[in-house]
């Protein structure tokens, strides 16, 4: 049975389900649990509930301390930005261990952070830095769209033998969704089709996704049929599923809220020019945030991102209906 | 100020002192045979060698079980050895073969040997003090009487993932002691030149938990005073800080030029040398005689011998593990 959810309380029932299922799953961070009437401290005690300093650079390398000692830590990081202070646990010790020991030992943790968040928040709060956690041999990035998703793709986060980056997206907290009750996993390295359409294939990733939708359907009424495809998780990274997308659409739009130099969408374009060319009736467009910081100013953040409008203008330029602009 | 021991004040039973001197033998003698072979193109890549400093981890690491954690930083051999890493998967590993403990893809200074509780190690200074943090958290969530012990050096405590790891230690009170090899250079410059603060135990002062600063090539003097730590950790208190003064004979890494040595600090430590030193110490306690002495750097030289013969026969890993480890599978998860 499903029931209608926020995003967020998506995120924590899979959290809570998971440490009832398993007593090695530990959760901690910043401001996590802050008394304790607290559902998860009620649940699960102090001893695996816990608010940590604000340390990010110790709460991730106890993290990898933890997860070697055969725990599955969740960290709770607030926001992706914090990650980067603590960018040698991320990169060079979480993701590396597992090889560099030959194999010997696994890291199983979960780096929960959210991005995204253009909302007068300015420029230290609302990047979409997920690309820089996307080239790291051995950490795998999931960013869910939807609250299903959400609950289950934290679930396989929570279960997943690797460190993973599991960022959400803060302007989807609020949503609302349909959401499993009871065990629900969202396989890791599943794109989904959102929405059916044979003219144009577009990809887009977490709060993008709901504006790749809409764009879709004012295109709908222009009588162009838009198909839109959800990666859902970054690394691994279903390109099955968007090259078939391409061999039956031969257009492609890639939407990307990070800034253009090194976005994610240059890793999918990438992919395609090298196993899809031959479907290709028209250049890869890519529609991504704008190369800069985002500012604090309302009109200013509608600037610099992707929106509906840009969607749409892109799938227009890629169907030959509008000028491709130099 | 921390307090400080002599080893006037420190008594070894023959059996411990023996064995501690042995294991100080085969540190020593692995690792000049990894200088030698390191010469000869025949151990691989970057090397850091704790020649020096081989009373310090084996007064520690002898006194910890198979199931206390340890950590260590880039110059870890001294470490993995004295835990119980076998000489010849420790040379195996160096000579990026298959037969090393973490089957030549880790290297000098990815050692891990989780078997006898080497947890790790790392090539960025300070890199690992938040895994300490978080084995000692471990034990604690377990329950049990597990320690861990994290080696670091002087250099790593003017890295922030100190201050934070020792807030952490401290404010959950963990089972974890830390371990401070201070050799007076990080990297390539004195501690002078790093921090006002000249004693490591003096850094963690105002966090109010036990410290204690010791002469890291007294044997004894680092053995009791890590036991009286550890046996407060093993009931249940902790962190503690035990700083060891002790010196970095070779380089900062195999091949450096080492310009910034000064003569007269080398002849210093040369006769304060931790294994001369506790064998003259052995012989004068009446726990072995000369001969007894010369055969136990014998015994090592001959383990170090067939360690280097085996390591030898083992053959390079399939390039193609390169890709398949990337990912922890069901199928490869480990033992």
């Amino acid at each position: 049975m499903a029931r209608e959810l926020p995003y967020i309380a998506a995120i924590n029932e899979a959290i809570h389900l998971e440490m009832a299922r398993d007593d090695t799953v530990l959760f901690y961070g910043q401001d996590v649990a802050p008394s304790d009437d607290d559902d998860f401290v009620k649940a699960f005690s102090r001893d695996r509930v816990r608010v940590s300093p604000i340390s990010e650079t110790a709460e991730i390398g106890m993290a990898v301390g933890l997860a070697l000692a055969g725990y599955r830590p969740v960290v709770e990081l607030l926001m992706a930005e914090f990650m980067l202070v603590a960018m040698n646990q991320v990169v060079n010790e979480a993701p590396r261990l597992h090889l560099m020991s030959g194999g010997r030992v696994k890291v199983p943790l979960v780096l929960k952070a959210g991005y995204g968040f253009t909302a007068g928040w300015a420029g230290q709060h609302t990047g979409s830095i997920y690309n820089m956690f996307c080239g790291i041999p051995g950490l795998k990035v999931a960013l869910p769209s939807t609250a299903a998703d959400a609950k289950g793709l934290m679930a396989t986060a929570i279960r997943d033998d690797n460190p993973v980056c599991y960022l959400l997206h803060y302007l989807l907290v609020l949503e609302h969704g349909d959401v499993p009750e009871g065990e629900y996993l969202v396989p890791f390295g599943k794109a989904v089709v959102r929405r059916e359409g044979g003219d144009v294939t577009i990809v887009a990733t977490g709060w993008t996704v709901g504006r790749a939708l809409a764009a879709a359907e004012t295109l709908a009424g222009e009588g162009i049929a838009a198909e839109v495809i959800d990666p859902r998780t970054l690394n691994p990274l279903d390109t099955a599923t968007i090259l078939a997308s391409v061999e039956k659409t031969g257009r492609v739009v890639l939407v990307d809220q990070g800034t253009p130099h090194g976005a994610f969408s240059n890793v999918i374009a990438a992919g395609i020019a090298d196993q899809g060319f031959s479907s290709l009736k028209a250049p890869v467009k890519q529609v991504t945030a704008l190369d800069a910081t985002v500012a604090y100013s309302e009109p200013m953040e509608a600037y610099v991102l992707p929106n509906e409008e840009k969607i749409a203008g892109a799938v227009r330029q890629v169907l030959g209906s509008a000028p491709v602009a130099a | 100020m921390a307090k400080s021991r002599t080893a006037a004040g420190a008594k070894l039973e023959a059996d411990t002192g023996l064995d501690l001197l042995a294991t100080m033998w085969r540190i020593r003698c692995f690792e000049e045979r990894v200088a030698a072979l390191k010469r000869a193109f025949k151990v691989y890549g970057l090397i850091h060698l704790s020649i020096g400093g081989e009373g310090v981890a084996a007064a520690v690491c002898r006194q910890l079980r198979d199931d206390d954690g340890i950590y260590s930083g880039h110059r870890a051999h001294g470490h993995a050895i004295a835990k119980g890493a076998p000489l010849a998967k420790m040379m195996a590993e160096l000579m990026g073969r298959e037969g090393g403990v973490c089957r030549g893809l880790g290297g000098s200074m990815h050692l891990v040997d989780r078997q006898h509780g080497m947890m790790g190690a790392t090539g960025v200074v300070g890199g690992n003090l938040p895994l300490a943090v978080g084995d000692a958290l471990a034990a604690r969530v377990r329950g049990g009487d597990q320690v861990t012990a994290m080696f670091f050096g002087d250099g790593a405590v003017q890295a922030g993932t100190f201050a934070e790891s020792v807030n952490l230690a401290a404010l959950w009170e963990l089972p974890l002691i830390f371990v401070c090899e201070n050799n007076g250079f990080a990297e390539f410059t004195s501690r002078a030149e790093h921090s006002t603060i000249e004693q490591v135990s003096d850094v963690v002062a105002p966090y109010g938990f036990e410290r204690e600063t010791v002469d890291g090539s007294d044997v004894p003097a680092v053995w009791e005073a890590f036991r009286a730590f550890l046996d407060e950790a093993r009931g249940g208190r902790g962190p503690m800080l035990l700083e060891c003064l002790t010196y970095r004979r070779r380089g900062h890494y195999e091949g450096d030029p080492q310009q910034y040595r000064d003569p007269a600090a080398e002849a210093e430590w040369e006769r304060r040398d931790p294994v001369a030193r506790l064998q003259a110490h052995a012989v004068e306690q009446g726990w072995l005689d000369d001969d007894e002495a010369r055969s136990l750097e014998r015994r090592a030289l001959e383990e170090v011998k067939d360690a280097e013969r085996v390591a030898l026969e083992s053959s390079y890993p399939d390039p193609s593990l390169a890709a398949e480890l990337v990912y922890a599978t069901e199928e490869c998860r480990p033992a």
